[in-house]
């Protein structure tokens, strides 16, 4: 798949979509057979990833969090790759040294998926500061969750860009749940985007389910941080559709919230517009599936065959 | 040969590196207002104040590290870069490795500690063992102007994170410094005395108080050497145990806490490596296992000096098996 998609066309965002859903759904089945490493899936946060990744240009750089995996496959990673990385195999990005949590992508621009929670946020506005002293047109697009919203590195993040005019969209993905806790538990308010003002930053919040209203948010934010260098915060209003993490637990979920979200479920919107306006049909609907499902069983494949790590080299790569 | 002040001697250092790489940058709370002729030679985008909070500093230093700039963060006092553990433990240090090598934090982390100014144990802690047990980092600790300048110039220019700290009550003692290029290589300890019946190992402002109990025992008719570790990771092993081979005796010497110390590390080492040269049980003498006080006379009880390491010394030389 492309690196970047210039002008991506409703159905190539669908594409995305649907290839994310099949790793994710692969993961699932992964764990279904047996055990397998645990993973924080993205299953139902599609559109916001698709949208705003295929917003950024090659030269721009990307941080994320934890549910990264469709940041990572919609600027176009090698499942196979990742894959890898999650079942600890030498072809993994990371060399089997970061597992799922951890990936990635130096060739592709991704500078780090972190699992503390935030420390995409700490780690932003230096690689956006490489960005303005070394020069060039790139920003750098900082994915976080609500959860890391709370943390008191957020706002450090957030008053050092603007203080420093540092070309940073903070995207953040608003999907309900903070691990086990639903946000309405741990902030006043129902967003994040209202919090950017105070430190004169410009936000907005969109529907992070439809992902051409997605894709159009992020390509307007995009052009302001590039043209202003200047941060801008997006926020994605979204939802976890699975638990945590797998294996899958949602047994403190409220299911009539879990059900009227799933009835919003981004692949199904795009599907449907599309059939709506006759730009596909069920049978393209279909093999768009197929193929996407093909791609990731031929990635699993290849993960699979991928040797493990050469055990002597533990105590290496720590320094330079 | 010139004579300056350790703090003097590290802003030549700062000079002198940014000269030569243009990546090189320098920030921290108040850079910008106190190193004014950086400031000036420099302009605002390399030499920069930053808002107070130590996470995102340390952060900034990481990110820019990862992605071409060659930062250096100063944190000012030491216990405030319990604000940055993150991303110096978590990010700074590990990220290498977690990478599987795709990405490289050169980046200097500055702090000031130690006993000197009364400032009490929320500006003074020495806790330098906590990031030496980080993997990933490189931890330096000077006792003189030269090494201080050499030392920083090293770890600007090394491609790992490296912690380097300062020692308060040395910071504005004049020593001498050599004219023109001055690199002192991470991981060479330096024998400041050579002796051959002990041998003194510290870092730091300790140092100076092993000299000066090596005086003492010379007109007891003991010989002692005197080893300045000088970097904390990676340590000099070779130089360790090639004095202790030598001495068969040696007592470590720190201001930081005992318990799980640097003089731990090393006596640890001296156990493993050396246990056959060895005629005497290695000692520590480091400061005591609470916060350090403000109180001058405190703060000097506080900190391990001559008299007792000189008596230590004597002690493992004079009756061994009662120590
Ligand atoms: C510093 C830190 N604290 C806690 C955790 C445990 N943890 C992992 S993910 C998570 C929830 C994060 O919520 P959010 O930022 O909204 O992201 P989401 O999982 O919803 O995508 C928590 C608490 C962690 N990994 N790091
Ligand atoms: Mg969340």
């Amino acid at each position: 798949m492309n690196r970047t998609l210039a002008n991506p066309s409703p159905a190539d965002l669908l594409a995305r979509m649907m290839l994310i859903r099949a790793y994710e759904e692969k993961i699932v089945a992964f764990h279904a057979a047996g055990p397998f490493p645990s993973v924080c899936t993205s299953v139902g946060q599609e559109a916001s990833a698709v949208g705003a990744v295929t917003a950024l240009r090659s030269e721009d750089q990307i941080l994320t969090n934890h549910r990264s995996a469709g940041h990572l496959l919609a600027r176009g990673a090698d499942p196979g790759r990742m894959l890898a990385e999650v079942m600890g195999r030498q072809d993994g990005y990371c060399k089997g040294r970061s597992g799922t949590l951890h990936i990635s992508v130096k060739e592709l621009g991704v500078v780090l998926t972190s699992t503390i929670v935030g420390g995409e946020l700490s780690l932003a506005p230096g690689v956006a500061l490489s960005r303005t002293m070394l020069g060039g047109s790139g920003i750098v697009a900082c994915f976080f969750g609500d959860g890391a919203a709370c943390e008191g590195i957020f706002h450090e993040s957030l008053n050092l860009a603007a203080v420093w005019n540092l070309p940073i969209l903070y995207i953040v993905e608003n999907n309900q749940w903070q691990a086990f806790v639903h946000r309405k538990e741990t902030m006043v308010g129902d967003h994040i985007a209202p919090w950017a003002a105070s430190y004169g930053i410009a936000s907005r919040t969109v529907d992070g389910n439809d992902v051409e209203a997605m894709h159009r948010a992020a390509l307007e934010a995009a052009a302001f941080v590039r043209e202003n260098r200047k941060p801008f915060l997006l926020e994605a209003w979204t939802y976890r559709q699975r638990g945590h993490m797998e294996p899958n637990d949602q047994s403190y979920v409220d299911p009539a919230e879990l059900e009227s979200w799933k009835g919003k479920d981004p692949i199904d919107r795009q599907v449907a517009r599309l059939l709506a306006s006759g730009a596909l049909t069920e049978a393209e609907v279909e093999a768009m599936r197929a193929e996407a499902r093909a791609t990731i069983e031929a990635a699993a494949a290849f993960a699979a065959a991928s040797p493990f790590p050469d055990v002597a080299e533990v105590g290496e790569g720590a320094y330079a | 040969m010139s004579t300056i002040t350790l703090h003097d001697a590290l802003g030549q250092a700062l000079a002198e590196e940014m000269r030569r790489d243009p990546r090189v940058l320098m920030f921290g709370e108040g850079v910008a207002t106190k190193r004014t002729d950086l400031l000036e030679e420099f302009g605002a985008p390399r030499v920069r104040n930053t808002p107070l909070a130590e996470g995102i500093i340390a952060g900034t230093a990481a990110g820019a590290a990862a992605t071409g700039l060659r930062p250096v963060a100063d944190l000012l006092f030491a216990p405030f870069l319990c604000f940055a553990m993150d991303e110096i433990v978590n990010s700074a240090g590990k990220l290498r490795y977690m990478s599987g090598g795709q990405f490289e934090f050169p980046l200097v982390v500055m702090a000031m500690t130690g006993a000197g100014w009364t400032v009490g144990a929320q500006h003074n802690h020495n806790l330098e063992a906590w990031f030496v047990h980080a993997p990933g980092l490189k931890v330096v600790m000077p006792s003189t102007p030269a090494d201080a300048k050499g030392l920083l110039k090293a770890a600007i220019r090394d491609d790992n994170p490296v912690i380097f700290l300062s020692d308060i009550g040395l910071l504005f003692v004049p020593g001498e410094v050599p004219d023109g290029e001055v690199v002192v290589p991470l991981g060479k300890a330096d024998i400041k005395r050579a002796g051959t019946d002990v041998t003194l190992i510290s870092y730091a402002k300790t140092v100076h108080h092993c000299l000066e109990a090596a005086t003492a025992l010379e007109a007891q008719g003991i010989s002692a050497e005197v080893v300045d570790l000088r970097t904390l990771k990676p340590l000099d092993e070779a130089t360790l145990l090639a004095s202790v081979a030598k001495t068969g005796r040696a007592v470590v010497v720190h201001e930081a806490g005992g318990p799980c110390g640097v003089g731990a590390e090393v006596a640890a080492i001296l156990a493993e490596k050396a246990f056959a040269s060895l005629k005497a049980p290695v000692l520590r003498l480091t400061g005591p296992d609470v916060p350090a006080p403000s109180s001058y006379v405190l703060e000097q009880a506080f900190v391990p000096q001559a008299p007792a390491i000189a008596a230590a010394a004597a002690k493992l030389l004079n009756s061994p098996a009662l120590v």
